[in-house]
């Protein structure tokens, strides 16, 4: 089922009543989401993501705005009434039910034409954890699984009821590393088995790119930029989108357009048709660097960190706005990088203009 | 862990605690346990002189039939039996109301708590005044002037109740002895229900929603088990002081124990322990043993259905 938000706005008033200061969580948000689709809302702490998840699913009402779930409008319906599978951040698992009565919970809510026989809950439930692969763990509580499998028995829980849409709030964020990565994967693997409308949130920039058909980044209420994970990354609308995506994070540095060439410090690193002469922050993506003895950007080498495959050159410059630049290049072309200064040639699509200003994009032509 | 060393240190700041304790509580207590078992104790006797021989004599004579002891036994076990449940599930109501409404909240705690600062012999004057029937004219019809329950039941057309009064009966005196101590022991249940409702993760409530789950599912297969050990707290807090009851009957009808004109007592254990104290020490520290015997089981029974029945 597609989910439309139609100027979706959430606004919290203030705390405080006297300054009357009143918080937009979310601002004028606009966005289709295909049927069967994997969504990822992405963002910092604070920039709405969840604020959104909790109102497509009901249990936060919109200030202003529409909510459609295929054709229906369902701005006005409460969180009882429509049919999403929410997984929370906690997971929320009645600690009191085994893993079992946890996953029959919601069925055995169903009314009317809905409602099931015994037998036929049983089976659903165990289908379900069957799919998240649990089956053998249905008479635990919750408190004796670990961490990983409390989150499969969340997802066994939203999905059995088979929700018009799947909500996912920060799924991963209580799992060590290691099985936030088989997780993920697992939370792809069972959205394409289902082929269930799902929408995750997330602050992981690298658990978003990798799972989502579809990445929405946020800031402070305000959607950046929407689209594949791949184009958002090597098409950032915005030095905040383009920050904010990759990591290593990409190389910010101040320059100047001259004459359709880009400065950085005296150094004119790259041609820039199109461009007006003004000055711009420099974004160059970590793998945008070639190593080049007689490349025009020159920086201070200060350290290898070495990664296997690649090495990371971690450099300063006197013009980057990070602490360190840092690159990643080819383990035998860092070889050479044995000296005080390495210097590089830049890939041009991988180098970005932003306004000073606005911090929108400043584009130019790539040869 | 204290260092050796400093073990004495650690023994004279405990000092001043234990010396009392070991005066007022541990010595009494071993005391009771002696005096309970020596025939026939009397302390003004011991003191001049007298001794007595160890047996079981004070158990029979509070066993005895003409004792009254069976009375305040059945009395205490009535007003126990009755109150526990009923203040507990009003307790519940209460503080689940309490706890779904945001104006007012604090301040409604506030009047729900007030019995529990106030006096119980001073309630227990003012329930007699709410209770009463005075001035029925001798032909039983007229009354000339009725508490406040009568005066509501009046209101309704209902004949006024002798509650309290001459010649009243033992379940109207039992009716306003439950009334009244379930109304006096709500505030603390309720001040630990509604502790235990607001630590309950409002994520549980959210995902109920979610899952479409009824209000009256929500209350039965979330609220309750989750606040099962706070009920299980309640419960056998509420038997322990169900069966020291005392102080309320004496509010309500003076240190008679019964209404006047009546001949049943409404006397409770602790009751019959303080009458028996004046004459017989032997008998009172009989009877104290033995409640403390009931009390020890009840609680032990009650451990064991909450440790089944409580979850986490």
């Amino acid at each position: 089922m597609k989910v439309v938000l139609q100027n979706l706005t959430k606004v919290f008033p203030s705390r405080n009543k006297k300054s009357g200061e009143e918080v937009v969580a979310v601002n004028d948000f606009t966005f289709e989401i295909p049927d069967g689709k994997l969504i990822g809302l992405l963002g910092p702490s604070g920039c709405g993501k969840s604020t959104t998840l909790y109102m497509i699913s009901g249990l936060q009402k919109p200030t202003g705005g529409q909510i459609f779930f295929g054709d229906d409008d369902v701005t006005e319906l409460s969180a009882e009434n429509r049919g999403v599978g929410l997984v929370f951040q906690n997971y929320a698992l009645y600690p009191h039910l085994t893993v079992k009565q946890n996953i029959l919970f919601p069925l055995q809510n169903l009314k009317g034409a809905d409602k099931l026989s015994k037998q036929e809950m049983l089976e659903r439930a165990f289908e379900a954890a069957k799919l998240v692969q649990i089956d053998n763990l249905m008479e635990r509580k919750p408190s004796e699984l670990s961490g990983g499998q409390q989150q499969r028995v969340a997802i066994a829980r939203a999905l059995v009821k088979m929700p018009k849409v799947l909500l996912l709030d920060e799924p991963l964020s209580n799992l060590d590393a290691r099985l936030r990565l088989q997780t993920r994967e697992e939370i792809r693997r069972i959205q394409k088995e289902t082929g269930i409308t799902t929408i995750f949130v997330t602050h992981d920039q690298e658990e978003a790119m990798s799972i989502s058909d579809m990445i929405v980044v946020m800031k402070l209420g305000v959607v950046q930029q929407i689209g594949a994970p791949q184009d958002v990354y090597d098409d950032p609308t915005n030095l905040f989108v383009a920050k904010f995506l990759g990591t290593p994070p990409i190389n910010v540095f101040e320059g100047e357009v001259k004459a359709e060439k880009l400065y950085i410090g005296a150094a004119a690193v790259l041609d820039v048709p199109g461009v007006q002469d003004q000055p711009v922050y420099v974004g160059i993506r970590p793998e945008g660097f070639i190593p080049n003895p007689e490349g025009p950007l020159t920086c201070n080498l200060s350290g290898v960190d070495v990664m296997g495959r690649d090495v990371s050159l971690v450099t300063t410059h006197e013009a980057s706005l990070n602490p360190v630049v840092r690159s990643i290049v080819d383990a035998d072309a860092a070889k050479n990088a044995n000296g005080i200064t390495v210097s590089y040639s830049l890939k041009p699509h991988k180098v970005f203009l932003f306004n000073k200003e606005t911090e929108e994009r400043v584009y130019f032509e790539v040869k | 862990m204290v260092e050796s060393k400093h073990k004495w240190k650690a023994w004279l700041y405990l000092a001043p605690a234990i010396v009392l304790l070991l005066i007022f509580t541990v010595w009494p207590i071993i005391n009771t346990l002696r005096i309970a078992f020596l025939d026939g104790y009397n302390m003004l006797g011991e003191v001049g002189g007298e001794t007595y021989s160890f047996g079981i004599k004070n158990f029979t004579d509070v066993l005895d039939e003409y004792s009254g002891f069976k009375e305040a036994l059945v009395n205490t076990l009535l007003l126990t039996v009755l109150t526990v449940p009923l203040s507990t599930f009003l307790a519940l109501l209460i503080a689940v109301c309490l706890n779904s409404i945001k104006p007012l909240q604090r301040f409604l705690q506030t009047v729900f708590f007030l019995p529990y600062v106030t006096n119980s012999i001073a309630i227990g004057m003012v329930f007699e005044a709410m209770f009463n029937i005075i001035g029925l004219s001798p032909d039983a019809v007229t009354a000339e002037s009725w508490g406040i329950i009568n005066n509501i039941l009046g209101l309704f057309g209902a004949d006024p109740v002798n509650w309290i009064n001459l010649n009243s009966s033992y379940w109207a005196n039992m009716t306003v002895m439950v009334i009244y101590i379930v109304w006096n022991a709500l505030p603390f249940k309720i001040l630990i229900l509604l502790g235990g409702l607001q630590s309950i993760n409002k994520q549980y409530y959210d995902a109920a929603k979610v899952d479409s789950t009824p209000r009256a599912r929500v209350f039965t297969k979330i609220t309750v088990p989750l606040l099962s050990p706070m009920l299980a707290y309640v419960v056998i807090t509420g038997f322990i002081g169900g069966f020291k009851e005392y102080s309320s009957i004496v509010g309500i009808f003076g240190d008679d124990m019964k209404a006047v004109g009546t001949d049943h007592s409404l006397n409770t254990m602790v009751g019959y322990i303080y009458d028996a104290l004046g004459s017989n020490e032997g008998r009172a520290s009989a009877a104290a043993l033995i409640l403390f015997v009931i009390i020890f089981v009840v609680t032990m029974i009650n451990l064991y259905v909450s440790k089944k029945k409580t979850h986490y």
